[in-house]
């Protein structure tokens, strides 16, 4: 009997309601006569304190509020790939498609199409035992996802009485039944799961095998792990939405799901019309195909917002549960934290830092918590991950506040954008000298192992030079670079060499866009060797001018978008040209000539 | 203020209220609970009595009527006729709060406009869709540009001229006229709306203003088919406007007092510019705020640029050395340049260029702060070469007339002109075709 009460009082997006008795906390209810989508977020007595997920403009006291008995859930089966959600997992097209290109409120369209048959291939038998997360059978979701049909995680032991043979049904279509001790049931190819809980599994594992992004200065220096947390915040204009657009492109995961959460509607417009002409590098296939859209633009209603993180990770979750990688980008955490902060001050409560809830912390550290490299549960085998990205867009550039603040606390890396790199146009801004990644020797094996065995040695030698030339900065700002030696003149040199060549990355080049990891070890392998080969000239005598005459090294920073990746041997003939040009260097120093 | 007695009252509804001496003024609900509601009133509470005073819920939102008649005319900052002519008749009423943009029905952003100021043009560029303000301090010329822009906008290749909606959010009647009198005088009145809220107007309505400007330019994009140029000057006293309601209403304060939800409520006014699918008009918004103290990072400015496709930054050093425009490039950005500029629409080389031009003159600006130090004589020639490049890159390309108009080709040019001081091995943001074809031209 679900619970019936009315509004006595409207403050924005916080509505209170009377004779709620009955009422549970975090329960989905229906506001007013709209039947506006909300949830209850604290009870006191009989009074229900509401958070609202639609405009609440109009709504009056004395109208109804009616409980739904369900937590706020989102709908798991195939069909989700390729969608635009809203926070609440409303598809964005089919509500346009409704009511035209405005959001209005109080329209309710079911997350996934339900008329649309799917080809379900099964995997199961009759008088097989199951439970929670066994593989029921399998559906082609898009020519790059087989979508696995899992039993709802909740499900007690069962035994299997009856399954569909092969063929197209659609999402309301029971295609299991089983008999657990207490009863039959008929399982559906999808089920619902609330996005406040994370979702079960086995057992996690630890994350070593690296998510590669193809930008270098993160796969090369500061490099994510699949199952890792990281967190990207940087000022305005920084490059934050570049950067996570750029790795919700070319990221080697399986899924990404990209949540826009309190930002601007162009970028979400930027990624649908992108991301289906955009080519998945490990494929050949449109990116579309691989990618969830969740957007709650700055505009929508916030509550809206604070909602669409855990839709995001929800769904992430289910695509791991199939032992699929997966990658969620969150852009940006920081609109998040407002919402919670607005809702939290609608309801007076006693502030933290900033106005901020003082469970700011513990909802960041359970979001990133949802992160992991795991086992899943049930048969057969799967192991999944999921990694999550977070921008942090902290006000006034300040990484003091609040959000960065706690996030830090949570997360394994930690990509710093810098104002002061961004306005010289040096991207991605990310700071080689604030940044850093826990995961550097987890994944060293994997990257040495598969592309190839001096990378940790390149990267710690590349990464010397930069550390170096920050050191010497000092000096320089002060004294000028004439008056160092000439070895710390080489440094200077190197170390913008690997800026422009290396560390920047111009995501509208064509070729500049990606960089496989193959390219960018040849490509670091170039820096270093042609910085040993100085060092070691101007040791037996050889003098910073006649180093930096060198021909080749005008070449360097041009490699990264002269030499495509199916060109690559090119890079080898230029690694051949340094030693040979260095070689006679030495060789005249040796003759006397010099 | 804080009305009892109320039935039926519903949460952001518009209320008439009338004073014991007749005097009539609106209001709008914040909060509402049984029999009472929490209202603000646009014209302020002064005069008003506890006792006396009559309120009439209207059981709608504030809405303003729009029809073609809406072009050339001049409203107040709540959208009521100050011209002298009639009020409109509307063929339908808007809601002023609008609606957001469904994501998935926007249409991206691409169409080139050229405004004919090279560093706009060259460095900053502009598209049919985008909001990008212009972060300035008092005593800078922000004015100036924003009236050079609405003149000289054009779309390359189509000879649609922009319709001009302009707000005036409690600046001085000096601004406003300039700008009324700069429309006129370009002929664009007929095709423009203005909505005033000066500096002596209640500051309270300056939260309506903006909304009913973009009310009205939603309705000329979306059911005219007229591309929309929106300039709302200054977002500062909107944003302080808001701050006088939240300090009233006793809320928890965020940064420097400014509301928590600051960010929220101005992304509902930026996120009204854009393209719809299937719509042929467009909105492009110019908003235009005055940095108090010159501070980028202060709430106002910070947040407008976590919500704006980049932003326009004016230095007060560039303006005391008498440049105009005298925009500070590296602090600026165009986030939808990218996709505007290129082949088929500026020119090939247009994004190389544009990359060379700002790297070169971060470099230019760090020289110049180390020769102060250690003197111009320990530069090396290189180094030099910088410098020169960065006094002709202000006094060149940067440096222009108010009324000078400049073709996209004729900036691109202006760019290569500056950028040739430079040798050829440090262009490295330029592919090598672009080079051959266009580094020192006028000598071969």
């Amino acid at each position: 009997m679900p619970v019936k009460g009315k509004i006595v009082w409207v403050s924005g997006p916080t509505v209170r309601a009377d004779d709620m008795t009955g009422a549970r906390m975090y329960e989905m209810v229906r506001v007013g006569e709209d039947r506006l989508v909300g949830e209850i977020i604290k009870l006191e007595g009989d009074i229900a304190f509401i958070q609202v997920y639609e405009s609440t403009s109009g709504l009056k006291p004395g109208e109804p509020v009616e409980g739904t008995g369900q937590p706020l859930s989102v709908a798991l089966g195939p069909g989700i790939i390729g969608k635009i959600y809203d926070g609440l997992q409303r598809p964005l097209t089919d509500i346009a498609s409704r009511v035209g290109p405005f959001v209005h409120r109080g329209i309710y369209v079911f997350s996934l199409s339900l008329d649309k048959p799917w080809r379900f291939t099964p995997l199961v038998k009759g008088g097989d035992e199951i439970e929670g997360g066994w593989v029921l059978g399998t559906v082609p979701e898009t020519p790059l996802i087989e979508h696995k049909i899992l039993a709802p995680p909740t499900l007690p032991k069962a035994k299997v009485i009856s399954v569909e043979p092969e063929g197209e049904y659609d999402l309301e279509h029971p295609i299991v039944t089983v008999e657990t001790k207490q009863s039959r049931r008929e399982l559906k190819m999808y089920h619902y799961w609330p996005v406040r809980r994370k979702r079960p599994y086995r057992r996690k594992i630890p994350a070593q095998v690296p998510l590669i992004t193809g930008q270098r200065v993160l796969d090369t220096f500061f490099p994510l792990a699949k199952g890792g947390t990281a967190a990207i915040p940087g000022g305005f204009g920084t490059g934050k939405t570049v950067a996570l657009h750029q790795i919700s492109s070319w990221a080697d995961a399986k899924v990404v799901v990209h949540v826009g959460c309190g930002e601007r509607g162009n970028e979400m417009t930027e990624v649908l019309v992108k991301f289906p002409e955009l080519k998945d590098p490990y494929s050949g296939r449109p990116l579309m195909e691989r990618t969830i859209l969740i957007a709650n633009t700055s505009n929508m209603p916030v509550a809206a917002r604070e909602a669409s993180i855990y839709t995001g990770a929800t769904l992430a979750e289910y695509y791991r549960d199939m032992g699929y990688d997966v990658v969620m980008v969150a852009d940006s955490t920081s609109r998040w934290a407002e919402a919670l902060r607005e809702i939290s001050g609608r309801l007076e409560e006693m502030p933290a830092e900033e106005g901020f809830p003082s469970y700011l912390a513990s909802r960041l550290a359970e979001f990133y918590e949802r992160a992991g490299r795991v086992e899943a549960l049930g048969e057969p085998n799967r192991i999944g991950s999921v990694t999550l990205i977070g921008a942090v867009s902290p006000p006034g550039a300040d990484f003091t506040e609040p959000v960065t603040m706690h996030t830090l606390r949570f997360v394994r890396t930690f990509w710093s954008l810098d104002t002061r790199l961004a306005y010289s146009r040096h991207y991605p801004a990310v700071n080689w000298m604030l940044s850093y990644s826990m995961y550097l020797d987890a994944i060293q094996e994997v990257w040495e192992r598969e592309v190839d065995k001096d990378w940790r040695y390149l990267r710690d030698r590349a990464y010397e030079v930069l550390q170096r030339e920050d050191a010497l900065k000092e000096i320089v700002r002060l004294l000028g670079p004439e008056v160092l030696p000439d070895e710390e003149k080489l440094v200077l040199d190197v170390a913008r060499m690997l800026k422009i060549g290396f560390l920047q990355q111009n995501a509208y080049d064509p070729v500049d866009t990606y960089s496989s990891p193959r390219k960018q070890v040849m490509l670091l392998r170039l820096f270093v060797e042609f910085y040993n080969r100085a060092l070691d000239a101007l040791e037996k005598g050889v003098r910073i001018d006649d180093v930096r005459a060198v021909k080749v090294a005008a070449k360097l920073p041009r490699v990264k978008f002269e030499v495509p990746e199916d060109r690559l041997e090119e890079i080898e003939g230029i690694r051949r040209e340094i030693h040979e040009e260095f070689d006679e260097l030495s060789a005249e120093v040796v003759r006397g000539i010099v | 203020m804080i009305i009892e007695g109320v039935t039926r009252a519903a949460f952001d509804e518009l209320v008439e209220i009338e004073t014991s001496e007749g005097d009539r003024r609106l209001g709008r609900v914040l909060e509402v609970g049984m029999g009472k509601a929490v209202v603000q009133v646009f014209e302020g509470t002064s005069g008003l009595a506890t006792r006396g005073v009559k309120a009439r819920f209207s059981g709608r939102t504030l809405e303003i009527p729009v029809s073609p008649d809406v072009l050339g005319r001049i409203f107040d900052g709540l959208g009521r006729p100050i011209d002298g002519l009639p009020a409109l008749i509307g063929e339908k009423k808007l809601d002023v709060n609008g609606a957001p943009i469904n994501p998935a029905m926007r249409d991206y952003p691409e169409d080139f406009i050229q405004t004919g100021v090279s560093v706009i043009d060259g460095m900053l560029t502009l598209v049919r869709g985008q909001k990008l303000p212009i972060f300035s301090g008092s005593g800078l010329p922000h004015d100036l540009l924003a009236a050079q822009v609405a003149r000289q906008a054009t779309v390359l290749g189509k000879e649609e001229e922009f319709a001009v909606v302009f707000a005036a959010i409690g600046v001085q009647h000096d601004t406003a006229e300039f700008f009324r009198r700069s429309l006129e005088g370009s002929g664009a009145m007929r095709r423009s709306v203005l909505f005033l809220n000066l500096a002596d107007n209640p500051a309270i309505e300056r939260i309506v203003t903006p909304r009913v400007a973009l009310t009205a330019a939603e309705y000329m994009a979306f059911d005219l088919d007229m591309h929309v140029l929106v300039i709302l000057t200054d977002m500062t006293n909107y944003a302080e406007a808001l701050r006088e309601i939240s300090a009233a209403r006793e809320e928890v304060p965020g940064r420097k007092g400014y509301p928590g939800y600051l960010y929220t409520d101005l992304a509902t006014i930026y996120e009204r510019a854009g393209r719809i699918k299937g719509r042929k008009g467009s909105i492009t918004q110019l908003p235009i705020l005055t940095m108090p103290s010159d501070d980028i990072t202060h709430p106002i400015s910070d947040l407008t640029g976590y919500i704006t496709e980049g932003q326009i930054v004016l230095g007060r050093e560039l303006h005391r050395k008498g440049i105009y425009p005298p925009v500070n490039v590296l602090m600026s950005l165009s986030r939808l340049m990218k996709d505007g500029i290129g082949e088929g629409k500026t020119r090939s080389d247009h994004s190389g260029v544009s990359n060379q031009l700002y790297d070169a003159y971060s470099r230019a600006q760090e020289l110049r702060a180390l020769a102060e130090i250690i003197g111009k004589s320990s530069l090396s020639p290189v180094d030099l070469k910088y410098l020169t490049f960065g006094d002709l890159f202000e006094r060149r390309f940067l440096s222009q007339g108010f009324a000078e108009n400049r073709d996209i080709e004729t900036t691109l040019n202006m760019a290569w002109e500056v950028l040739s001081v430079l040798p050829e091995q440090e262009l490295t943001k330029i592919r090598r075709e672009h080079i051959e074809r266009y580094h020192r031209a006028e000598q071969r």
